[in-house]
């Protein structure tokens, strides 16, 4: 066993939120460590070819691709001496006493005791159950992302998106975009969850999309050869007759996002199912800290949202648990900023959602 | 089945390294995961489920799901969606839950 590393603030994932939050601490003047299961810093931003809407700030007009390469490069002026990523690190554990486990790729485990601790681990993808969801073919929406943006290989031929919220119209146009048909987008709800500027974007492109619509079953010998969708009547009930028989050897599961909050269950802190918010998400205060005082949260695992509005939470987190070391310059001033920006991202009707959610989890109903 | 050209993304591919797969020689680039790897060379199954034995293939390509476990060069249970390709490697499809405290 290692000996026991002491930074003033560990971080753990490195996505938009971790990577503010490690830029916000480090303005401050707090040292931190960056902790990342992956060889490189930027979470799922490496795979999001697209702009960005949002504030400017957060990097509107930009692609999410590009984005990590800024936040890096703003550490890097802030003076690389208070920065130390620790990559190709998998926190395993925190424990009561405010120790956390981590396992670095192929060393020993290490013990990290942080003052501070930044949980923004993000979100996994959910599943969908149906017949055949298991065969190969069938793909979590940032597989088929990280197969084509990443590493340039197409994921299959001819596919089938379940799911019209911002993933799943996104992502169709990002298969036409890599040379892959799409044969529809299906959503279960009546209505497009999405943009319509996305869903209208693939429409344009000539993708159907059918709400109301399910997928019964996915079918093939060894991998998927097609896909039985039907109807879906206003009690969500399947339509008799409505089958269709797409001949499809993708699916792509859109399904929704759920916040990874594993080391918050660990760590014991107050927790509260908000279905608006993508499931059991952490109490928090407006500096994002949670019931225990020294464990701080940003970005999806405390609520799914967007990679914009995960900046500035991590800009919260950050700025806070520097401050709560003494490193308080200009705190006020900045929270204001941030809330600003916060209250921007959410307003106006794609932001209900989120709001009734937060407004849910401080107690209203 | 890997992308010629792209609108927006210009694929830097790192130099071709060759690894095996089942004792099959397959040509990859230096900077992919053994899964991309397998999958632009057209390998979907990549194992099985315990009971049924029914085929798992590339599902979460983060390293959360399971379904893409593997032998590499004697280690079992490797996650090859977030294992880089090298030179030379030996992969093998798993059977069963392998053993976890073998070693190259």
């Amino acid at each position: 066993m290692t000996s026991l590393q002491k930074p003033e603030i560990a971080i753990v994932g490195g996505g938009p939120a971790g990577l503010s939050a490690a830029l916000s601490a480090v303005r401050q003047g707090a040292e931190v460590m960056l902790i990342d299961r992956d060889p490189a810093l930027g979470g799922q931003l490496v795979k999001q070819t697209h702009m960005f809407f949002g504030s400017r700030k957060e990097y509107a007009a930009i692609r999410g691709i590009d984005i990590p390469g800024k936040l890096m490069a703003a550490l890097e002026e802030e003076g690389p001496e208070k920065f130390k990523p620790l990559l190709d690190t998998t926190v395993l554990g925190y424990y009561d006493d405010g120790v956390i486990l981590a396992d670095k790729e192929e060393e020993q485990a290490m013990l990290i005791k942080p003052q501070k601790t930044i949980i923004a681990t993000g979100a996994a993808e959910k599943m969908l159950p149906f017949p055949g969801n298991d065969l190969p073919g069938v793909y979590g929406a940032g597989a088929v992302q990280t197969l084509m943006n990443v590493y340039g290989i197409k994921p299959g031929t001819r596919v089938l998106m379940i799911g019209a919220g911002n993933i799943g119209l996104i992502v169709s146009y990002q298969l036409l975009q890599a040379g892959v048909e799409v044969a529809a987008i299906i959503e279960g709800a009546p209505k497009i969850g999405g943009y319509l500027v996305h869903a209208t974007k693939a429409r344009r492109a000539g993708i159907p999309i059918k709400t109301s619509h399910t997928i019964k079953e996915a079918y093939g010998k060894d991998s998927v050869e097609g896909a039985l969708i039907c109807s879906l009547d206003e009690n969500w009930c399947a339509i008799p007759g409505s089958d269709l028989d797409m001949k499809v050897d993708v699916i792509c599961l859109a399904v929704g996002l759920t916040p990874q909050t594993e080391l918050l269950w660990q760590a014991g802190c107050e927790q509260k199912y908000i279905p608006e918010l993508g499931g059991y998400v952490p109490l928090r205060n407006e500096k994002m800290q949670t019931s225990l005082p020294d464990l701080y949260v940003a970005g999806d695992v405390a609520c799914i949202e967007e990679a914009g509005s995960a900046m500035v939470e991590g800009k919260i987190a950050g700025l806070y648990a520097a401050a709560d070391l003494g490193y308080a310059e200009k705190v006020e001033e900045r929270y204001t900023s941030y809330y600003r920006e916060l209250e921007e991202l959410r307003a106006g009707p794609t932001g209900a959602k989120i709001r009734q959610g937060l407004s849910r989890l401080n107690g209203g109903v | 089945m890997r992308i010629k050209e792209h609108p927006i993304i210009d694929f830097k591919r790192g130099k071709p390294v060759s690894f095996t797969f089942n004792g099959r020689e397959i040509t990859a680039f230096e900077g992919e995961t053994i899964a991309a790897a397998l999958h632009a060379a057209g390998v979907r199954v990549l194992s099985h489920s315990h009971d049924l034995k029914r085929p798992r293939g590339f599902f979460c390509a983060i390293g959360n799901c399971s379904s893409c476990l593997m032998k590499v060069n004697g280690a079992y249970n490797v996650r090859i969606c977030v294992t880089p390709v090298r030179e030379g490697d030996r992969v093998e499809m798993q059977e069963g839950r392998g053993d976890i405290i073998a070693k190259a």
